[in-house]
């Protein structure tokens, strides 16, 4: 299978052409660096994305933003969006603070990136 | 004229400090650490942080932290320094005026009026988002049309969804990072349709915003009209030319509730023109030397309200400059020298500084930043001295969305003769 891929390491945006057999990368054409050749092969097997959202927080006007506590597997994304549209907290809550424990079963918690006292 | 009553209430300040986002408190930051005592920012929100503050997504942070921060966690960072520092803000404080004797008034609901006498000044108001108006959009006035930014705000900050069918125009970062965000949140984003024939847009938010959800991307097509009565119904999309003319028969119909506006930024210099600084027509912000002081002496400029970055790191690290330069303008260490500009040439627009100070003394780099005016490949960057070339630097890219920037070493800087262009090879 080939897949076309662009570059988001800078901006050239190199088109790269990513050859893959049984899950494994077996060719990356159209790369002018390393660092192109090492984002091809990640994300044509394993894409992640960090996700961030906001969480509405009781009582309170403003809600609180949160993020993935690191990327999380691409096509859990929206699973990941679902599960947080369910979530309130309750003030206090303090930066770094989980709000959202192993989220879909990722592994990854969504903590808060902000304070809300 | 004052009368005595008024002046009795005049305040002196050494560093004012207008804006609290993150140039403003990059600057307090520098200029306290620099040995300012009597230093006061004012910041028209009710809370420190700009924009940041509703830029959940992350990506902010790389260059300066090593590490990739959301944009409230990199406010934090600075906001945690500046009350460490004792840095008095005042924020819900609306700066009214300034003059070019760095006299400036301001108001605010607890305090009313204030005056103050500043012994410099950093100017640190960022910028705002190109309206409706400023572009010449077909069709009704209906609600559900707004810039980028404003929907950012209804969502992240205020947790309102601003509709459910949305069509984007522009493709600057904002409108992009929003599509991938509404889209997250429920909506149907239908289209994103740039101008140009190329992005605004970082390609990292092209793919991970538009790629990642199949938003296509419309290059060279522009929005010819806008539907609806009271509400937003549709948008008409066409492509245009290359004199950016819509071709007739390519048109597209979108039915939609809500457009977003993601056409560019434009510095908020309302009180930079008041005080009679020296603009430029290319970056719309103050005419700057090295060290970030405008053409009104002990006025500085930093971060968006200087000219538009792409990333708050250049941000930061240019307002450290100018915080450090506003201190030390009002310690007395005054730099002397010869002056000379710096002009753009062919294929290179708002370089910025536009000035340039040759010190009697030694020389520190200076750094160089503009916004090339068409995409170039492999291209070669030169600065010229006349008919001298100062330096010469291969580019494998250069696109508008991109600033680009190089730095004059100091015996580059020492051998300036004369007003100094910065051009592509052609």
């Amino acid at each position: 299978m080939e897949q076309q891929i662009t570059c988001i390491n800078c901006p050239v945006g190199c088109r790269m052409q990513v050859v893959i057999e049984d899950g494994e990368v077996k060719s990356v054409t159209g790369n002018s660096c390393n660092r192109g050749l090492a984002y091809a092969r990640q994300e044509c097997v394993a894409p992640q994305r960090m996700v961030t959202a906001v969480i509405p927080v009781a009582d309170r006007k403003t809600p609180v933003s949160v993020k993935t506590r690191t990327p999380i597997p691409k096509e859990k994304i929206f699973a990941c969006m679902r599960q947080l549209n369910q979530l309130h907290v309750t003030a206090p809550v303090h930066m770094g603070d989980v709000v959202c424990p192993n989220v879909c079963g990722t592994g990854v918690d969504v903590i808060a990136t902000k304070t809300v006292d | 004229m004052l009368n005595a009553e008024l002046r009795s209430q005049v305040q002196y300040v050494d560093v004012l400090i207008i804006g609290a986002g993150p140039a403003g408190m990059a600057a307090a930051i520098a200029a306290r650490e620099a040995g300012v005592e009597n230093l006061l920012v004012l910041e028209r929100e009710q809370t420190m942080g700009g924009i940041l503050r509703q830029c959940i997504h992350n990506g902010f942070g790389l260059h300066r932290f090593k590490e990739e921060l959301t944009g409230p966690e990199y406010a934090q960072r600075d906001i945690d320094r500046v009350k460490e520092l004792g840095i008095e803000v005042r924020c819900g404080t609306t700066v009214l005026s300034v003059d070019e004797d760095r006299f400036v008034t301001a108001v605010s609901r607890e305090r009313g009026v204030q005056l103050f006498a500043a012994g410099a000044i950093v100017l640190a108001m960022g910028c705002r988002e190109r309206p409706r108006g400023a572009l010449a959009t077909p069709g009704t006035r209906c609600a559900g049309v707004y810039s980028a930014g404003t929907a950012q705000k209804f969502v992240n900050l205020e947790g309102y969804m601003p509709g459910k069918r949305v069509v984007i125009l522009g493709s600057g970062d904002i409108g992009l990072i929003m599509a991938r965000r509404m889209t997250l949140q429920g909506a149907k984003v239908l289209a994103c349709v740039e101008l140009m024939p190329y992005s605004s847009g970082l390609n990292r938010n092209i793919v991970q915003c538009l790629h990642d959800y199949d938003i296509p991307l419309y290059l060279s097509h522009t929005v010819i009209d806008i539907q609806g009565r009271e509400r937003l119904s549709g948008v008409t999309v066409a492509q245009v030319d290359e004199n950016r003319q819509p071709i007739p028969g390519t048109e597209k119909h979108f039915d939609c509730d809500t457009l977003l506006l993601s056409v560019g930024l434009i510095p908020e210099n309302e009180l930079t023109q008041q005080a009679g600084v020296e603009m430029s027509p290319l970056t719309q912000g103050a005419i700057v030397d090295d060290s970030l002081q405008t053409s009104k002496e002990g006025i500085f400029a930093c971060g968006n309200v200087l000219h538009v970055h792409d990333l708050v790191d250049f941000v930061s690290a240019e307002s450290f400059k100018a915080g450090k330069a506003a201190a030390e303008y009002v310690q007395g260490k005054s730099r002397k020298g010869r002056r000379v500009s710096l002009k753009d040439g062919y294929g290179v627009r708002g370089v910025v500084p536009q000035r340039l100070l040759i010190p009697e003394g030694e020389a520190q780099p200076v750094q160089i930043m503009f916004r090339p005016a068409g995409v170039y490949e492999n291209a070669t960057l030169r600065v010229m001295d006349g008919e001298r070339e100062v330096l010469r630097q291969r580019k494998r890219i250069l696109t508008p969305g991109e600033m680009a920037e190089l730095t004059l070493k100091p015996e580059q800087i020492q051998s300036l003769s004369g007003d100094v262009t910065i051009c592509v090879e052609k």
